[in-house]
């Protein structure tokens, strides 16, 4: 496979190009699926009639919903013709009789306007029979209220091994879950055309998938639909399973009424309607040696799923596949199992349960320093993967060396020894905000856990005028894929960038593609990519060698000409060899495809090698607490991380600094709360807008910023020596939820363990500090110092 | 009903919407799909257009406003302009093509927006290259002008850095020679559809008059809140009354015992206008809401809807502020801490409108706002507290603190106040005073906080108070 990797001379990739649509999304110009819908003449508007309960058996009456002015049909389970329903694991009903949680959508209104539709769904009436419902995890453990199947990834004994450790810690930790909050909320325009085939434009990850769902609720074959994914506001896997069902609501309605229904969420019904990322409940048990080497970890995941499967399962599985994050644990028992409580159902979400798992293990170690007495920073590295390890799943840490060499480097570049002792020195001298400096690596593992998502297609079209035309199956939604498949090509045909063109991704040009997720679509489009491109160039090389008079094999393509080896006198236009190779009846275009090689995973025994390899970083984070409020600032974010050679170096910086921020948002401000009182309001999404569930603004962008990529970074088994780079940053964030507890800290007395609520939202922090000192306040009494606090307000002054 | 126009992108177009419709969804049924909806209330900044306002030399500023919240009938004879008007793919405008090279942009749906509020602020007459500070870049420019637009993907450094990177406008260009000539000025209008109606009356005699016959009526300036009622929770009122552009409610006069802010004045305005003019105000107006947001709230909108969660009342409480009330009866001046009722509910008549707000004179001589939410930027108070204090030798002789987000109405802290007048100005009364501060109010838990963090907060912010006064006093010389 070394030729995947390889780059010719002067290659297209590796130079930093601006986003392919930069222009047009700067000017407005560039057009997102409800910008085509309200351009589509006749297009009718639909809308939900959510539940107002979180689990209750629920009789609709549509009727007065015909009385209101412009309302069209009134969409229900009994107009579906196929299966109803908008999943994989048919446990999705469009048209539920039973509402399973708050906002829930029961039937749909199509109206001629979007007011008469939202006054169609108000007069629909509701009545509900209350059933039991489950809104907390707890709830759901207490009750026995579990789906999907439960995994466990198990190595050596860990209950021997726990009880053979010098220090035995356990815990609790309490992981957040995270709305994707993308832009452009979901949306769908469904056409059904002239010849019976439905045209469906979608905002979605998946447009096979969303095909094959409409497809059955229509009852009629995949060949009749065509899913296009033009470019997504934002997507960060909320559109990977979360689109299939409103564009299915979308191309009933076209079916019904024959005309266009258009579908989009407002913010608070995608909110209050999609899956988020998962919380999860870990009940833990970790050992270590005297030195610090973690000897053993036992722990009990319970992802909160709400009330669907969805992708819970395979979440669960890159969950428990990531509890190591880049550390040898060498007896592990960890057991994941899936809540099924009244809540919307979580889905994927950029690291896809990674992120939990890692959660787990920086978490024990971020408690546990203190108490061991070992430098965190020093704590991490020590116990780092060496070369020739193995994962607790079986698989070979391929390039574990990277990770310090990465830490090292990072460390070196962002100064960390002396800015320890700016920041010790700023620690003493006041008393009323503390800074804190923390370090956390990454290790994040690339490919589908599912080992036939793992594959690719790709459509290149060269015209006689040299023009060159592709299409592949993965989706934009602004990590610059496109950008990068251009590069790719460009970089494969010889050609300069501006002449190759990317059609949109459309399921009738390129079929059975996987989801655009699991930050593989570089890799896997990338090869079908360069496969079509390289069968095209080999014919027209052969061309191009009788016309120079060269064998085929000593033909060179590079910016936009060919040459032959040696003959430098002479050189070919790329277009005057198609259009030579269109006389001479030579085929212009090419399917391609690509399948990752070497990968093998047994589910249920939840061993083998998933991934074709895993990506590597590192990030210092240093922020300020405020001891007062409890109010954070990330004063500077130091990253080294590895994308391999890059593809696209700006492309990836952007995907590095947005993940971080994305991740400091999930670890430190975006709180999702839910009515969990027995009230009317009982499982109601209590933050479900933008003034109550809060991102990061610009407020939250680190005041300093440095991102490096590692260099010399050449990955064999991946197109041109790159890696995946989509998720694996958002977890380079850890940093900054261990640079607080660092801070929080700095208020207590040494060698205490710090416990931080997630989200580490002020109020969080505020109360961590607050324990922080009521411990120093007692140390302070026992050592006969009764005026600890004296400090509270003058303290500050010190340091002016 | 009367035909309304609005100038878009250097286009007249007629109008035909409803009484309710925002600008955002008659811009994109009239096919400038540019400007999106991202939350319709006003939090994103992804429907951010740009609307010819008059500045203070009699000449026009182009002022970045949320097309989500303002009802295009509040538009008529006005000039905006969109991102298609700023540039096209083809020709770029500088704020575009400084965010396309700098990967602003990786979804592009929050990007016409930004462009638009990058493009405010490059725009801003007074703008020069300066000491690059905090959130102020070596070309003056402002961050806080981005305050209001949110971006789910880069993390916001490239845009930063596009927006740093701006250099002044060329001589040629359109929209900045635009700024020399007068702003449209305010046209009469009419709007009745939908089920609603929407008036703009060009006289405050006319607007009193309506509000005498109509008390049912609404009314609206920056239709900053009346835009998320519209657009979040349906609410589709008989009548609106727009008053904004009332000259009478946009005085701003700094007299000897008085200074008058008109109730209609953008914050914006008063930011500008009044500079540093009441340190209180210069504290708390940073912080309210965004600049997208200030570019049309004001103070009026925020007393009159007299919500205890408002910003704008802790810090007027603590200022000892009045309201001028007018009716077709004539004015009166209310205090302030006189003011509110109850929830959402205040001394003023039916047939009243907010004229003006008045600040004592002179100002207390320690002053501060403080802020408590999740976000620096753009968030929504949990509790937010304005202090006013005067210590004459070492003695505090006068306290006023206004308090917001721990009751049913914003109040005045009257018992801590007690107990500061007539101490000495330390640690130790701080500490009793923080402990009666922590006790005043009924906060409640809710989603953005608990009832006992915002209760330690009340403390804490006199504590840090404080300690910010004692750092001053120490950092410069006496």
């Amino acid at each position: 496979m070394s030729s995947l990797a390889d780059r010719p001379v002067n290659p297209v990739v590796g130079l930093s190009a601006a986003h392919e649509s930069a222009a047009l999304h700067a000017t407005g110009a560039a057009m997102y699926t409800d910008d085509l819908a309200v351009q589509t003449a006749g297009a009718l508007t639909a809308w939900p009639v959510q539940s107002t309960e979180a689990h209750a058996r629920v009789s609709v009456d549509v009727a007065p919903a015909y009385e209101v002015p412009g309302v069209v049909r009134v969409l229900t389970a009994a107009d579906v013709p196929g299966l109803d329903d908008a999943g994989i694991k048919h446990d999705e009903p469009l048209f539920p009789g039973e509402a399973m949680y708050s906002g829930h959508a029961l039937v749909w209104v199509l109206g001629e306007t979007q007011e008469a539709a939202r006054l169609g769904a108000e007069a629909v009436r509701v009545t509900y029979e209350r059933l039991s419902s489950c809104i907390t995890v707890a709830e759901a453990i207490a009750a026995g209220s579990y789906q999907g199947i439960a995994r466990t990834v198990a190595r050596g004994d860990a209950a021997a091994a726990m009880a053979d450790s010098v220090h035995v810690f356990e815990g609790v930790s309490e992981v957040g879950g995270q709305e994707h909050f993308y832009l452009e909320t979901q949306a769908s325009l469904a056409v059904l055309d002239s010849e019976g085939q439905y045209f469906v434009q979608c905002s979605t990850q998946h447009p096979s998938e969303t095909q094959a769902i409409v497809a059955h609720v229509l009852d009629v074959p995949a060949s009749r639909v065509t899913v296009q994914s033009l470019r997504m506001g934002g997507a960060f896997g909320g559109k990977e399973m979360q689109p299939h069902g409103f564009a299915a609501i979308a191309a009933l309605g076209a079916k019904l009424t024959g005309r266009p229904v258009r579908l989009r969420l407002n913010r608070t019904q995608d909110i209050t309607m999609t899956g988020k990322r998962h919380p999860f409940h870990i009940v833990w048990k970790a050992g270590f040696s005297a030195d610090g080497l973690i000897q053993a970890l036992d722990a009990t995941l319970t992802a909160d799923g709400g009330w669907s499967l969805d992708l819970s399962e395979p979440v669960l599985g890159r969950a428990l596949c990531h509890v190591d994050n880049a550390y040898w644990i060498p007896n592990v028992h960890v057991h994941g199992r899936i809540a099924k409580t009244n809540k919307t159902s979580q889905t994927a979400f950029r690291g896809f349960g990674g992120p939990q798992g890692m959660f787990l293990i920086e978490d024990v170690l971020g408690r546990a320093a203190p108490v061991l007495g070992i430098e965190p920073a020093e704590l991490r590295r020590r116990n780092f993967y060496r070369q020739g390890q193995r994962t607790p799943y079986g698989q070979l840490v391929k390039d574990a060396g990277r990770l310090g060499t990465i830490w090292d480097q990072l460390s070196r570049e962002s100064d960390l020894e002396a800015r320890r002792g700016e920041v010790a020195a700023f620690n003493a001298t006041h008393a009323e905000a503390k800074r804190g400096l923390a370090i956390t690596p990454v290790k994040f593992g690339i490919s589908f856990n599912f080992s036939a998502f793992n594959q690719a297609g790709a459509l290149v079209h060269v015209y006689k005028d040299g023009s060159v035309l592709i299409n592949h199956g993965g989706t934009e939604m602004g990590q610059g894929l496109h950008t990068k498949m251009l590069q790719v090509a460009a970089t494969a045909l010889g050609l300069r960038l501006e002449q190759v063109r990317l059609a949109p991704t459309r399921t009738d040009k390129v079929p059975n593609t996987s989801a655009t997720a699991a930050s593989s679509s570089s890799d896997l489009n990338g090869g079908a990519v360069k496969d079509a491109c390289e069968q095209i160039r080999g014919r027209m090389a052969a061309v191009a060698g009788r016309l120079l008079d060269v064998d085929e094999r000593d033909v060179r393509f590079e910016g936009g000409f060919v040459t032959g080896l040696g003959r430098f006198d002479e050189r070919l236009t790329f277009a005057e060899v198609a259009e030579a190779a269109y006389l001479q009846r030579v085929q212009l275009w090419a399917a391609g495809f690509y399948r990752t090689e070497g990968l093998h995973w047994n589910p249920d025994l939840m061993q083998g090698s998933p991934f074709k390899y895993f990506a590597y970083g590192a990030a210092a984070t240093e922020v300020e607490v405020d001891g007062f409020t409890g109010a954070i600032r990330v004063r500077r974010v130091d990253i080294v991380h590895d994308v391999g050679d890059s593809l696209s170096p700006m492309l990836d910086l952007g995907q590095i600094e947005g993940g971080y921020v994305q991740g400091l948002g999930w670890l430190t401000l975006e709180e999702l709360r839910w009515d969990e009182t027995d009230g009317p309001g009982r499982g109601r999404l209590l933050t479900q807008s933008a003034s109550t569930y809060k991102l990061p603004s610009f407020s939250e962008m680190p005041e300093e910023f440095n991102v490096r990529l590692f260099e010399d970074a050449r990955e064999d088994g991946a197109i041109y020596g790159s890696k995946a780079v989509g998720e694996p940053p958002l977890m380079l964030a850890f940093s900054a939820r261990e640079a607080i507890r660092a801070a929080v800290g700095a208020f207590g007395p040494p060698g205490r363990s710090v416990e931080l609520g997630s989200p580490a939202t002020p109020e969080a922090v505020f109360w961590a500090v607050e324990a922080a000192r009521a411990t120093m306040a007692e140390a302070a009494i026992v050592a006969g110092d009764d005026d600890s606090d004296s400090g509270l307000v003058t303290a500050g002054v010190t340091g002016a | 009903m009367d035909d309304i126009a609005v100038t878009v992108n250097g286009r007249r177009r007629p109008v035909l919407a409803d009484a309710h419709t925002s600008a955002l969804e008659w811009l994109r049924e009239i096919g400038l799909s540019g400007a999106k909806e991202g939350c319709a209330e006003g939090e994103c900044g992804a429907c951010a257009m740009l609307l010819a306002a008059p500045d203070d030399r009699g000449g026009t500023q182009w002022t970045a406003v949320n097309a989500c919240l303002v009802p295009v009938a509040a538009l008529n004879g006005q000039e905006i302009v969109t991102a298609e008007g700023l540039g096209s793919p083809e020709s770029l405008h500088p704020v575009q093509e400084k965010l396309a090279e700098a990967g602003g942009s990786q979804c592009g749906y929050c990007t016409p927006g930004f462009a638009c509020s990058m493009a405010d602020e490059y725009y801003r007459s007074d703008r020069a290259p300066a000491v690059a500070g905090e959130e102020r870049g070596p070309n003056g420019f402002e961050l806080h002008s981005l305050s209001g637009n949110l971006c789910r993907c880069t993390g916001y450094r490239p845009i930063r850095d596009a927006a740093y990177a701006l250099g002044a406008p060329a001589a040629d260009d359109e929209l900045a020679a635009r700024r020399a000539r007068p702003a449209p000025v305010a046209v009469a209008t009419d709007v009745r559809s939908g089920g609603g109606r929407f008036v703009r009356p060009v006289s405050l005699v006319d607007a009193l008059g309506m509000l005498r016959d109509e008390p049912g009526a609404l009314l609206v300036a920056g239709s900053t809140d009346l835009g998320v009622e519209v657009n979040l929770r349906g609410l589709r009122p008989p009548l609106v009354i727009a008053i904004e552009r009332l000259e009478e409610l946009r005085t701003l006069s700094v007299g000897t015992n008085v200074i008058e802010i008109g109730a209609a004045l953008t914050l914006s305005e008063v930011e500008r206008g009044l500079a540093d003019r009441v340190p209180l105000l210069a504290q708390l107006l940073p912080q309210f809401a965004s600049r997208l947001i200030r570019n049309r709230a004001t103070f009026g909108g925020n007393l009159g809807t007299a919500s205890p969660i408002g910003d704008a009342a802790p810090a007027l409480l603590a200022l000892d502020a009045r309201l001028v009330l007018a009716s077709s009866d004539g004015e009166r001046e209310v205090r302030l801490a006189e003011y509110f009722t109850g929830y959402r509910q205040s001394v003023r008549r039916a047939d009243e409108l907010i004229r003006a707000v008045r600040i004592p004179l002179p100002l207390a001589g320690v002053a501060g706002f403080h802020k408590i939410a999740k976000r620096r930027f753009d968030d929504i108070s949990s509790v937010a507290v304005g202090f006013a204090l005067d210590v004459d030798d070492g003695v505090i002789t006068s306290a006023r603190i206004g308090l917001g987000g721990v009751a049913a109405t914003p109040l005045r802290a009257h018992a801590t106040e007690a107990v500061l007048v007539g101490a000495p100005w330390n640690v130790a009364t701080v500490r009793a005073a923080s402990k009666v501060l922590q006790a005043e109010g009924t906060p409640i838990s809710d989603h953005r906080a608990s009832d006992e963090y915002r209760s330690h907060m009340l403390g804490n912010a006199l504590l840090k108070l404080y300690s910010a006064a004692l750092i001053a006093s120490k950092e410069v010389p006496a």
